[in-house]
């Protein structure tokens, strides 16, 4: 071949492949305008066309419909991807990727979606991106195939599958593979082994594909080893469940530790009955909401550290106004029980209405910093590391309670004076000192509980309201006076409620553990651990 | 001519002389209008904005001249979400205050407790929020809706937009979301849905941790059809509710939640990312685009000197029911509450969602059923809408109340008229 022919064959192949990518990008435009304009239904025919067109360029168009960040520009019908950028969208053109400045929404017309439109676009994704060179963006294309569980996607996962080196991968494709035969018309052999592949994945979404084959199955050899399928799945499962309640209640039991630990001392060693301590722990929120705001304001980089700021501060704010109100009511109130019942329920009445009047009734944003948000996956328990950090923190806060008590002056005199004042005043103990400190101390505590539960719980007058019947049980159940006990009847209870409410319901789960409560009481009235000695006559 | 009789005419005559001299400023007392919503505890949260947005409809009713040339004066009580002292601040308000009309009531237990007292002293009431059906008072105006104006139509959606088979139906454990799940369940079952399809869970009011039960709503969903949760969890519990449901991974395109008692208010607290997509079935949205909506928006954002203050569908509902009543008294001439009562019917006012809504002899209104997907920014975008809807108080899907029918016109004037004895009285009061 001379050199000019080569260079002729060379020219008529990239004119082609021009023209090719011409008409690509023409019949592309075209179904970005459907999909910008006509119903739900016209533009589920668009995103089902752009999927099956293969075109990469697709795949960013689509992300930005399912976040909801495409739109058409009001001037000129351009169709837009926009990206916040502070108070503006900053703008790039859908089809061509080139930068189109910025703007704001009042400009511009969202494209809006659906969530049957959620699905078929992450399933159009899933399809364009098998082949994407991260390996990530093509497991999860393989997993959003696996639910959409579509006989269409057949044929993008086989090739897919024919270059896919990565073994975890594979894997995921040849599921998402099965779970599309089993949705296919596909001979009965291949289905069998399509359920097989299934049922060795054993979680959720696995059991709810052999339990779809199985309700819809016409074969009766396919119906049968879908059922069988899914029973095994099942039993597997159940035996996650009952893990996973435990962990359910553990962290449960690590909430109510937490909003009871400082209970524990007003109540358990000072003999105060303090209704006022929600409102201590209410208190403890708000102060982590006030750092949050300050943060966001004025120092940004610093909100993954808030909650951090926010401790020793909500402990000071609520241990000072605890001092305050030992100093300023409850020290007059010693030993009549009914008064401090009644004057501490009044002051929790006070403490809701002030807060109500400073910052209003309506429920307060507190966000959770990066390393407490999201959540991963043991077996098949879910864990978030929100409430693992809680268990965490509030296992931290027990054991420095107990140093606390056990190893410094102050914990020694806390202890002279609760086992015998009059003795301990003999010996020198200023003990209207000591029980101002105990009693700050318990605020202070129930005030961290406060920084936690304003991660799960909402920030609302009324957060302390939801935890003061449940301490009071906690510490009564545990044995007034004895911080083990606590700990112990926090778990307990944590645990019980949880194994409780999936079978008896919230409610009478709820109900159930009270009458638990109460009998055990009648057999034990001094609790789990019951302290012994001088004190407790 | 006793004292009493001579004062009113001598103030009627002066009040025609001043009309007749052209005065602008309004003459006579005030007009007193109730305003019964808690502004303490737990329901503080939902109705101290319904109480602003009554301010403030009256100040703006008193820009224009108040009504009848008389000034409009709000009479604000806190009965203190404490469900005995709604009936005795209702009572105070209508015996000691004199009140010409009260707005009020969130829940339907603080409802229910004002009610014979509104009969007892023959009281107008307007209650602004949706609420289980099942009842129909002359004295009681119901702004909000009825469960055909909100429940049904969203379980109509998710039956046929998101091909739904199988239903969670979780609720607060009170009146309102018991009777709404009965008349769904019947709803369900009449559409063909199986018993082993339903899975009915209530929970207490402040209900915090979700974990076992939204764990329990994942494995009710895992049976291979498509699984929705139909929401009436009222008050506070939403917000860790939703968390859960993020932390779970649940995704609105897996298992929706649709909400009747999540609005934009609710969602104020909450970091709404992992909840785009669940649904909320309404008869306003705050996104809702139309002028009226967005004059009103504007007024209610400078009223409360907040720009980023939101509205949601109760205050539509308290818009709807003044702007009525100031209608009716317009229309009666005066605001004697039977005058009143009788010129409310047929009354038609415009809503904020670009129609009018208008007060039918059942003493509910019609409305326009809305439904929304949350997105990022706590607004909701409407997925659907329905024409017009008037409310029905007697559930159709209940045995004992589907014969019943409302009609306060004279002369049937009944709120139960048994369309099969042909009698007034039949179940309820």
């Amino acid at each position: 071949m001379s050199p000019k022919r080569i260079l002729a064959v060379l020219l008529s192949v990239l004119a082609s492949a021009a023209l090719a990518g011409a008409a690509l990008a023409a019949d592309l435009a075209g179904l970005v305008a459907n999909l910008t304009t006509g119903g739900f239904g016209e533009r589920e025919a668009a995103i089902t066309a752009m999927a099956a067109s293969g075109e990469q360029r697709a795949a960013p168009i689509l992300d930005a419909l399912a976040a909801g960040q495409l739109y058409v520009r009001k001037s000129d019908n351009l169709v837009l991807i926009g990206k916040p950028d502070g108070n503006q969208l900053s703008l790039t053109e859908a089809i061509s990727g080139k930068a189109a400045g910025s703007g704001t929404e009042a400009d511009l017309d969202r494209v809006r979606v659906n969530n049957r439109l959620r699905g078929v676009i992450e399933a159009a994704v899933g399809s364009l991106t098998l082949m994407s060179p991260n390996a990530k963006v093509r497991r999860d294309a393989a997993e959003a195939l696996f639910k959409r569980r579509d006989a269409s996607s057949l044929a993008a996962l086989d090739a897919a599958l024919a270059v896919e080196k990565d073994p975890r991968i594979k894997r995921a494709m040849s599921e998402a593979r099965a779970a599309s035969v089993l949705a296919s018309d596909a001979p009965t052999a291949q289905k069998l082994d399509a359920i097989a592949l299934v049922r060795e994945r054993a979680d959720r979404d696995s059991l709810g594909v052999l339990e779809a084959t199985a309700n819809s199955a016409t074969d009766p050899e396919v119906k049968a080893a879908a059922t069988a399928g899914a029973s095994a799945v099942r039993q597997t499962l159940a035996a996650w469940e009952a893990a996973q309640n435990v962990w359910y209640g553990i962290s449960l039991g690590s909430v109510l530790l937490l909003a009871a630990i400082g209970l524990a001392i007003t109540f358990g060693t000072m003999g105060v009955i303090n209704m006022a301590h929600g409102e201590m722990v209410m208190l403890g929120a708000y102060t982590t909401f006030v750092v949050q705001e300050i943060i966001r304001t004025s120092a940004p980089h610093l909100f993954d550290a808030s909650l951090l700021i926010a401790l020793p501060l909500a402990f000071v704010v609520a241990g000072g106004i605890g001092i305050l109100i030992e100093r300023g009511i409850i020290r007059f109130l010693y030993g009549r029980p009914l008064d401090t019942l009644l004057a501490t329920w009044g002051l929790s009445l006070v403490l809701q209405q002030a807060v109500r009047s400073i910052f209003g009734s309506s429920n307060r944003e507190v966000g959770a910093p990066s390393w407490m948000s999201g959540a991963f996956q043991l077996g098949q328990i879910n864990v978030t590391y929100g409430r693992l950090w809680i268990v965490v923190f509030s296992l931290i806060v027990f054991a420095t309670l107990i140093l606390v008590l056990r190893k410094t002056p102050l914990g020694l005199y806390m202890r002279a004076v609760t086992q015998n004042r009059p003795m301990a005043s003999a010996m020198g103990i200023r003990t209207p000192r000591v029980d101002a400190l105990t009693f700050g101390l318990g605020s202070g505590i129930a005030g961290l509980a406060g920084v936690a539960l304003s991660q799960i719980d909402n920030v609302s007058p009324n957060l302390g309201q939801g935890y003061i019947i449940d301490s009071f049980m906690v510490v009564v159940f545990g044995g007034v006076g004895n911080l083990f006990g606590t700990l112990i009847g926090a778990l307990t209870l944590g645990v019980v409620n949880k194994f409780l409410e999936p079978y008896a319901g919230a409610v009478l789960g709820k109900i159930l553990v009270l009458v638990f409560i109460i009998l055990f009481i009648q057999r034990r009235p001094r609790g789990l651990f019951a302290l012994k000695g001088r004190s407790v006559e | 001519m006793k004292f009493g009789s001579m004062m009113r005419t001598g103030l009627v005559a002066a009040g025609l002389l001043a009309g007749a001299a052209g005065s602008a400023f309004a003459q006579g007392a005030p007009i007193k209008v109730g305003i019964l919503h808690s502004l303490s505890g737990t329901m503080a949260i939902s109705e101290t904005t319904l109480k602003d947005v009554m301010l403030m409809l009256i100040e703006e009713q008193n820009k224009k001249g108040g009504v009848l040339g008389r000034k409009l004066e709000a009479v604000v009580v806190d009965p203190a979400s404490n469900w005995p002292l709604f009936a005795e601040k209702a009572r105070e308000l209508l015996q000691k205050d004199k009140v010409a009309a009260v707005f009020g009531c969130w829940t339907s237990v603080s409802r229910k407790s004002v009610l014979p007292v509104f009969e007892e002293l023959n009281g107008i009431l307007f209650y602004p929020v949706q609420y289980e059906g099942e009842e129909s008072s002359r004295n009681v105006f119901y702004t909000g809706a009825a469960p055909n104006q909100q429940a049904i139509p969203a379980v109509d959606y998710l039956m046929a937009n998101e091909k739904v088979q199988r239903w969670v139906l979780a609720g607060t454990d009170y009146v309102y979301p018991r009777t709404t799940n009965k008349i769904l369940e019947a709803y369900l079952k009449l559409k063909g849905v199986k018993q082993e399809d339903i899975l009915i869970n209530y929970t207490p009011f402040g209900h915090s941790d979700w974990q076992s039960i939204v764990a329990n709503i994942k494995k009710f969903g895992s049976a291979g059809k498509k699984t929705a949760v139909v929401s009436t969890i009222n008050g506070d519990a939403n917000v860790p509710f939703y968390k859960e449901l993020g932390n779970q991974g649940i995704k609105a395109k897996d298992i929706p939640v649709v909400a009747f008692s999540v609005g934009e208010e609710e969602l104020a607290g909450i970091d709404t990312k992992p909840l785009i997509g669940h649904l909320a079935a309404w008869n306003y949205f705050q996104s809702v685009k139309n002028p009226t909506n967005e004059a009103f928006i504007k007024t209610w954002q400078t009223f409360t000197k907040n720009p980023k203050r939101v509205t949601n569908d109760p205050m539509e509902a308290h818009v709807i029911g003044f702007n009525m009543w100031i209608e009716a008294v317009k229309k009666a001439g005066t605001t004697d509450a039977d005058a009143v009562i009788d010129a409310m019917i047929g009354i038609a006012v415009p809503n904020l969602t670009g129609g009018l809504s208008a007060m039918m002899p059942n003493h509910h209104i019609t409305k326009p059923v809305l439904i929304g997907e949350i997105q990022g920014n706590g607004q909701f975008d409407v997925v659907s809408s329905t024409a017009l809807v008037l409310g029905d108080e007697w559930s159709d899907y209940l045995p004992d109340s589907k014969d019943l029918i409302s009609d306060w016109r004279k002369p049937m004037s009944c709120g139960n008229f048994n369309v099969v004895t042909g009698k007034c009285g039949g179940k309820g009061k």
